[in-house]
């Protein structure tokens, strides 16, 4: 048996694929496989694997040595997957891929645009091992880099190789993770702690959970050569209690890093000892920020600190504590096995390495990507994203969520750097983009992201609590048409005072969504104010749908769409919207294949 | 009163030492397999951790995971994380709103369904995204929210 023969079948097993069942798919394959007669000098194996990027065309499947992967699979596509393609070596069409650049079916993910401009280092084996085998993490070079820092490098020379390869933090802030290292390996005080921070609480982000479900034990190794370094002997992961699969592959994969003596006591036969245990989060987004996170593991409520004195001082039980974020962890490997030198020729001047997003929205090829920094948004919504959804038109890109800001069209040529990003207004946060179009009300998702705030604000200092209740206040008037024209004024200025006066990074960054809407998209604020109307129909209150009867082919689809029979007209005349059953759902207006249902303002 | 066994709280505190650090996971544990505190457990848990029950009623609100109200029957999960919300999500949840006639955070009259917003399923690929218990939902709409709704039986206030 010829190593060729062997097949594997990777099946996509990550959050959106299994939404859309890939696990039925998965067991439908094992079983048949199981039964088929498949010709003994082929072995196939059957892997459910993390998150293979591509959520849109979900769920999907790639075949190995062969490099086929099919997309949007079905549990009644298995059969003849295994007839033809694993017995037949013959490619299924209908489940191919479609490249839109080229407008045709491919057969490797390579040959996509998609993944073509990625590259793959914190997300290296995401997708493409087993995350409940150790040894497939082994076998594509998992632990070598502990092994080499335990018998090559000082403690101090780990550092050294972090702080050389300009590595920066990937959970927000970006502050450089070799010298946080550095700060924590000076303390004089013992027990230190490492932490691994997964509480992901951006609404609308996946990245650090996809790597944990997905490839587990790669943190687990960066925070052991962390530890190394900084000469701690216990770490602790915080991670959201939602992200119950995570939680099980990173316990299963604790247990086995044991085992092989990757974990515990005289780690690979050194004098270092190290072991981690999982905290489970309890879904408050303050508990992401460090102080608060820290305060959580210690069984309090979590509530943030002034950082007078830094928690590599004083952080977890008061002693020294180095917390970084589940990808800034990630790369810690990559960086010791192919150097900082290397590491420090990806990237930009001052962002070093590659980021990974979950690029969502409105944009066509929504999924988990990983790009080199400094590309700009433009090549990584247009090229990788494929452009917006439904042939509409963009209109803006969310990044750093709540914390964030929203970039217009006119600056989509910026590069994606922690420095470009914070530049103007946003900023790099933990990795969420959200493609938005010309049906979003860009007022609207400053409300958003305020609600989302005033429900998560602790409470603890006065200018996060009661400020953005009242700038939300006044986005709500605005959004129900109650604005008046001196709000965005009151907005701006209640906005810096937040920005100035808060506690911890939640407040303080709290403000960005509204202060560049209102710096980008002043025009659609009037448009709340002052005529009452709300361009993108997405303000109830301002907003009115009608039929337009010269485009209205009188097909019905509206009315079937209509969740409250508010939609009436006799088949080829034009229909009409009754607007005192009307809901403002705007379901007619994405059926319409004419463009016939449109809205205007209120008044 | 409360009329529950309450044997598997102290089977759950058994599982950890009288550490204060292990208040939450205790308090998660109990959510878990109660789904929710009841008053009695945080009795238990202050005698065990010596925490006043003042700290533990903070703990159980500030954390969102936890609930001092049981829950229903059903609980249904509403995505509004950004890439939901974009996508209308709002309008999902103005439509259950509407059929079951109780608000995000509630629990219907018959104990049936409890309505929750979440942030971000990881599923933002078929977004607006709900789940009831278990079982996702992709690419809501709201005409396709009441056919959802009834295969968990007759709702109570069907309209004929
Ligand atoms: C309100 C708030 C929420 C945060 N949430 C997270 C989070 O969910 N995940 C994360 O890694 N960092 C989060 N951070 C940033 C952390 O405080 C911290 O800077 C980071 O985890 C440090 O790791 P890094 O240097 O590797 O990025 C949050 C910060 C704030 C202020
Ligand atoms: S925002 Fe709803 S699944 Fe991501």
């Amino acid at each position: 048996m010829s190593e060729r023969d062997n097949r594997t079948v990777l099946v996509c097993c990550g959050p959106g694929c299994l939404s859309n069942h890939s696990l039925d798919v998965y067991e439908e394959l094992k079983a048949r496989i199981s039964k088929t007669d498949i010709k003994v000098d082929v072995k196939t194996t059957i892997k459910a694997t993390g998150c293979q990027g591509l959520c849109e065309k979900g769920p999907m499947l790639r075949i190995e040595p062969d490099d086929i992967f099919y997309t949007c699979v079905k549990v009644s596509d298995v059969p003849e997957i295994v007839e033809k393609t694993l017995l037949n070596r013959q490619v299924v069409e209908r489940l191919l891929y479609h490249e839109p650049s080229r407008n045709k079916k491919v057969l490797s993910p390579k040959e996509t645009r998609f993944y073509g401009k990625q590259m793959k280092l914190a997300l290296r084996n995401v997708g493409e091992i087993d995350p409940f085998s150790i040894e497939d993490y082994i076998f594509r070079g998992g632990y070598k880099a502990l092994e080499k820092v335990l018998s090559e490098f000082s403690p101090d020379e780990v550092i050294s190789e972090i702080e050389k390869s300009g590595l920066r933090g990937r959970g927000g802030a970006g502050f450089p993770t070799g010298r946080k290292w550095r700060q924590c390996a000076r303390m004089k005080d013992s027990p230190r702690y490492v932490i691994c921070n997964g509480d992901e609480g951006d609404p609308g982000a996946f990245m650090d959970r996809c790597i944990m479900e997905g490839d587990p034990h790669s943190v687990i190794e960066g925070m052991a050569i962390g530890a190394y370094a900084v000469g701690s002997h216990e770490g602790f992961m915080y991670i959201r209690d939602e992200y119950f699969l995570a939680i099980r592959n990173m316990l299963h994969a604790i247990e086995q890093a044991r085992e092989r003596g990757f974990l515990g006591k005289n780690i690979l036969g050194s004098d270092f000892d190290f072991d981690v245990q999982i905290v489970r989060g309890g879904g408050a987004f303050v508990c992401g920020e460090s102080t608060a996170l820290m305060a959580s593991i210690e069984g309090k409520v979590g509530e943030p600190r002034a950082k007078y004195i830094r928690s590599v001082e004083k952080g977890l039980w008061g002693k020294p504590t180095v917390l970084n974020n589940v990808e800034t962890w990630a790369n810690i490997p990559v960086i010791i096995n192919r150097g900082a030198e290397w590491f420090g020729s990806i990237g930009t001047e001052k962002s070093k390495g590659t980021k990974v997003f979950s690029l969502v929205g409105k944009v066509k090829n929504t999924g988990l990507i990983e790009v080199p920094m400094g590309m700009t948004l433009r090549d990584i919504i247009f090229d990788i994203g494929g452009g917006i959804a439904e042939g509409r038109k963009f209109k803006a890109v969310q990044t750093g969520g709540p914390s964030g800001g929203c970039i217009p069209e006119s600056l989509i040529d910026i590069p994606v750097d922690f420095d470009s990003l914070d530049r103007v207004g946003s900023m790099m946060g933990s990795g969420g983009m959200i493609v938005m179009d010309d049906r979003t009300c860009m007022v609207d998702v400053a409300r958003y992201y305020l609600k989302f705030l005033s429900e998560e604000s602790c409470g603890k200092c006065v200018p996060c609590r009661e400020g953005i209740r009242r700038m939300l206040e006044i986005l709500n008037d605005i959004c129900e048409g109650r604005g008046r024209p001196d709000d965005l004024e009151t907005l701006a200025e209640l906005g810096e005072t937040v920005k100035e006066a808060s506690l911890c990074g939640l407040g303080k960054s709290a403000p960005n969504p509204v202060l560049t809407t209102l710096r980008y998209f002043k025009g659609e604020y009037l448009a709340h104010v002052n005529d009452k109307t709300c361009p993108a129909g997405v303000c109830k209150n301002l907003t009115v749908y009608y039929i337009d009867e010269a485009l209205c082919k009188g097909c019905g689809l509206c009315r079937k769409s209509c969740p409250s029979g508010a939609i009436e007209g006799q088949p080829r005349q034009p229909f009409a919207i009754d607007e005192s059953k009307c809901i403002k759902c705007g379901s007619c207006m994405d059926a319409c294949r004419f463009g016939a249902v449109k809205t205007r303002g209120r008044a | 009163m409360e009329l529950q066994d309450f044997s598997h709280v102290r089977a759950i505190l058994e599982h950890y030492p009288p550490e204060r650090r292990f208040l939450l996971a205790i308090l998660q544990d109990i959510q878990k397999h109660y789904n929710y505190i009841p008053r009695a457990s945080l009795e238990m848990v202050r005698d065990y951790l010596d925490v006043p029950l003042s700290k533990l009623y903070s703990m159980a609100t500030f954390y969102k995971a936890l609930s001092l109200k049981p829950k229903g029957k059903h609980v249904i999960k509403v995505c509004d994380g950004t890439a939901c919300h974009i996508k209308s999500s709002q309008v999902i949840i103005d439509e259950i709103k509407k059929v079951l006639n109780i608000v995000p955070g509630t629990t219907t009259g018959d104990g049936k369904f409890s309505l929750e917003t979440v942030n971000c399923l990881g599923s933002c690929a078929v977004s607006p995204v709900m789940v009831i218990d278990d079982r996702f939902y992709g690419r809501v709409a709201p005409s396709m929210v009441r056919d959802i709704l009834a295969e968990y039986g007759r709702l109570e206030n069907e309209r004929a």
